[in-house]
């Protein structure tokens, strides 16, 4: 039976197992948005802007580990999308981004809302295509899936044609995806394997940084065993929080730039590190020449360029680490270090102070998010950029992968609320918290009409300072004092919520945030708390931009440093 | 150091566009790029020379494996390889300079391709080293238009650097060292 493009389009998500689109309509996706009434199994939520959607394909794509997708017209719609697709780039997550684009005829004569998307997305995607046939079309979706989900899991942008939609073939889906380009990889090489036994076993102070990868590639449950075998601290980069629970007794918690004291010097001081699923950032490194350059490093990543990319690694693995760490786990001696892991708790105990929630009877995010961690420990969190992100992280508890959602590479303020919307759509009836930035929030709004539409009942805990409080914290710790641009004059978040028919709470009193969260989660709906928290407060420790791990800035320790 | 990476890359659409926007995006300088068909049809090969340390070529190797159109990476430093460039100059030349100049283009074993009363083409295929040494010695006539393809390599000897073709030893300790899986046909996978 011959089928329209449009229709090949929908039956292929179906194929795929895609049951909702994040989506907004225009001229060039009509004949696909004619078609949608006809595929009922998917669900289409409408967006209020295309860069929104894409979030909501990102924040659906964490919280479900499926496949998120996102739908947008030519032109401004496509382009639009260019922020999300960065952002799932960074952050390797499974999504597919498919717009629309004028018809072959009037391609490169600068038509109406033409834009040559594949190239603008083309150093942003894992892989992208311009279809140019609807033969293609059927193969082309399935393999797109196949690359965004599989292997280091990443962006995949197809661009449609308006009259490939409409040209009518015969639908044939692919029995299976072959590219010979293409073969992602499995188990880890069994010399390297040994090589890095070997390393361990002889270890002293070893410490592990356990990053996204553990959490993209379902190994968090081998993660825990590999570290309780060998009994290795585990830290964790900010994607990875939630690879192994925070209460478990080897979680060391976050390093990095506001990771904590102890897990700074933890792994300024390991004799050996073993860095599972993550990238060697900048961010959880710090300085690269001094971040530990004696230790040995093991690197497993299922993406060889990450190795040797920034550090260099003295035995990269290859492979994937649910795979990977089970041949491990059988190379490695069973092992412990009570003195390593006393020598780090000792230094959690003395330096402790620069992440304790302030004490005073002011409003801290600190104290919200620790709360909201304590009182909803199984929900799921999703932030935004800034201050309130690294508060989250700091100290919320994160027991299971995928409970925190959060721009990590890309840094993208406004992620919060769309990226929350996504994550509820994929997990309906359970908690989503949304902790918004003030600056944030007013980025992608707009997206609060959607929440209403889809009936996503999302609690938006809005961290009000009337400041972009983490570039303020840099003015006043490296332009001395100096504030330009950071201080904001809000709107009245609960008039605002009112307008878009949302429950709104205010909230300015230390007392009132216990109730104020059992209210919201009381209610059906979505709901705004506006959280008029203390206008200056920093997020320490803190390693300064360019600096090295061991070179942890802390919180002023007595009371009268600290900034009136 | 100057790196001759040989790309394997399927003939579509963009794949030019990709390597290049690789290369700029990661910062990796190319002194030349040189793309035509090959033996085996829908692929492409790239002959890259870029310059940088060992480092550096490592991960050129390893992000150009990570495009899903690139199928095979090679790094013919490591191994003897002919090297070739072709280069044209047109040159000043009159009736009584020819000589002289045909002379150069014997002792380079150069070719004259064009002659006008006022000026002569002369092809040459040589490495780099050569056609500079070539192009200085003409320089004096007078250089009008100059145009160089970028350096071709090809593996010496009954090894080939097709698709299928398993790697020399030297590759695969380069590749074991890096952490790649033992089993596969690619040295690196894309991810």
């Amino acid at each position: 039976m011959k089928m329209s493009g449009a229709d090949i389009v929908l039956e292929s998500l179906k194929r795929l197992g895609v049951d909702v689109v994040f989506g907004y309509p225009g001229g060039v996706v009509l004949p696909l948005y004619d078609r949608l009434p006809a595929h009922p199994e998917v669900r289409h939520i409408l967006v209020r802007h295309e860069q929104g959607g894409g979030h909501m394909a990102e924040g659906y794509a964490k919280a479900s580990g499926r496949l998120g997708v996102a739908l947008a017209t030519s032109g401004p719609g496509a382009t639009n999308l260019v922020t999300a697709i960065q952002d799932a780039m960074m952050d390797s997550l499974p999504t597919l981004f498919v717009t629309g684009n004028v018809a072959r005829n009037l391609l490169g004569k600068d038509g109406f809302q033409e834009a040559d998307i594949t190239g603008i997305t083309m150093p942003a995607v894992k892989h992208n295509y311009l279809v140019m046939r609807v033969e293609d079309i059927a193969y082309t979706f399935a393999e797109g899936a196949y690359i965004a989900t599989t292997g280091r899991p990443g962006p995949v942008h197809i661009d449609i044609p308006k009259d490939v939609f409409i040209e009518e073939t015969e639908f044939v889906w692919p029995e299976k995806v072959s590219i010979r380009g293409y073969k992602p990889a499995t188990t880890g090489h069994p010399g390297q394997v040994k090589k890095a036994a070997e390393i361990i076993d002889a270890a002293e102070r070893p410490i592990i940084i356990g990053g996204h990868g553990v959490i993209l590639g379902n190994a968090h449950d081998e993660l825990r065993r590999f570290a309780e075998k060998t009994g290795t601290p585990v830290l964790n980069t900010l994607l990875g929080l939630g690879s192994i629970p925070r209460d478990h007794v080897l979680s060391y918690g976050m390093l990095g730039m506001h990771g904590s004291y102890e897990a700074n010097h933890a792994a300024s001081n390991a004799d050996v590190i073993i860095g599972i699923g993550n990238r060697m950032d900048d961010r959880a490194l710090g300085r690269f020449a001094d971040f530990n350059p004696t230790a040995k490093l093991i690197h497993i990543d299922i993406d060889p360029a990450e190795h040797n990319k920034n550090v260099p690694a003295h035995v990269p693995i290859v492979g994937d680490v649910k795979l990977v760490l089970p041949q491990l786990i059988e190379a490695v001696s069973q092992n412990s270090h009570v003195d390593w892991l006393h020598w780090i708790d000792d230094l959690r105990q003395a330096h402790g102070h620069s992440m304790a929630v302030p004490s005073g009877p002011e409003l801290s995010v600190q104290h919200i998010v620790r709360r909201i961690s304590e009182m909803s420990p199984d929900a799921t969190i999703v932030t935004g950029v800034g201050q309130h992100q690294m508060w989250a992280a700091q100290h919320m508890k994160f027991t299971r992968p995928h409970q925190l959602i959060t721009s990590g590479g890309l840094g993208t303020m406004g992620f919060e609320v769309p990226a929350a919307l996504g994550a509820q759509v994929a997990r309906p009836g359970e908690t989503v918290w949304a902790i918004c930035g003030d600056g944030g929030f007013q980025m992608t709004l707009q997206e609060l009409a959607t929440m209403v539409d889809a009936r996503t009942p999302v609690k938006m805990a809005i961290m009000n300072n009337g400041y972009l409080g983490m570039v303020r914290q840099w003015q006043e710790l490296f332009y001395q004092d100096n504030y330009v641009s950071v201080a904001m004059t809000q709107p009245d978040f609960l008039k605002l919520a009112d307008a878009y028919g949302i429950h709104a709470i205010r909230v300015t009193e230390k007392e009132q945030v216990d109730d104020a969260i059992r209210e919201a989660e009381g209610h059906a709906g979505p709901v705004i708390v506006d959280f008029q928290v203390q206008a200056e407060g920093n997020v320490w420790p803190m390693v300064p931009a360019g600096a090295a791990l061991k070179e942890t800035v802390e919180a002023p320790r007595d009371a009268s440093e600290v900034r009136s | 150091m100057k790196h001759t990476v040989v790309a394997l890359v399927e003939d579509r659409p963009g794949v030019l566009n990709r390597v290049a926007s690789l290369f700029r995006r990661r910062g990796f300088n190319i002194d030349s790029l040189a793309v035509g068909t090959t033996e085996e049809q829908g692929i492409s090969r790239m002959t890259i020379v870029v310059d940088g340390g060992a480092g550096i070529v490592e991960q050129v190797e390893k992000q150009l494996y990570k495009l899903i159109d690139v199928v095979k990476v090679s790094d013919l430093t490591k191994e003897e390889a002919v090297i070739r460039e072709l280069v044209l100059v047109k040159v000043r030349c009159n009736r009584e300079q020819r000589r002289d100049v045909l002379d150069l283009v014997d002792i380079f074993r150069a070719q004259a391709v064009d002659v006008s009363p006022s000026s002569m083409i002369i092809q040459s295929v040589a490495d780099e080293d050569r056609n500079d040494a070539l192009i200085e010695n003409l320089r004096p006539f007078g250089i009008r238009e100059l145009t160089r393809t970028g350096r071709v390599a090809m593996v010496r000897g009954a090894k080939t650097t097709a698709v299928n073709e398993s790697e020399s030893a030297e590759l695969q300790r380069f590749h074991h060292d890096s952490g790649r899986r033992p089993e596969g046909d690619l040295p690196f996978v894309s991810d």
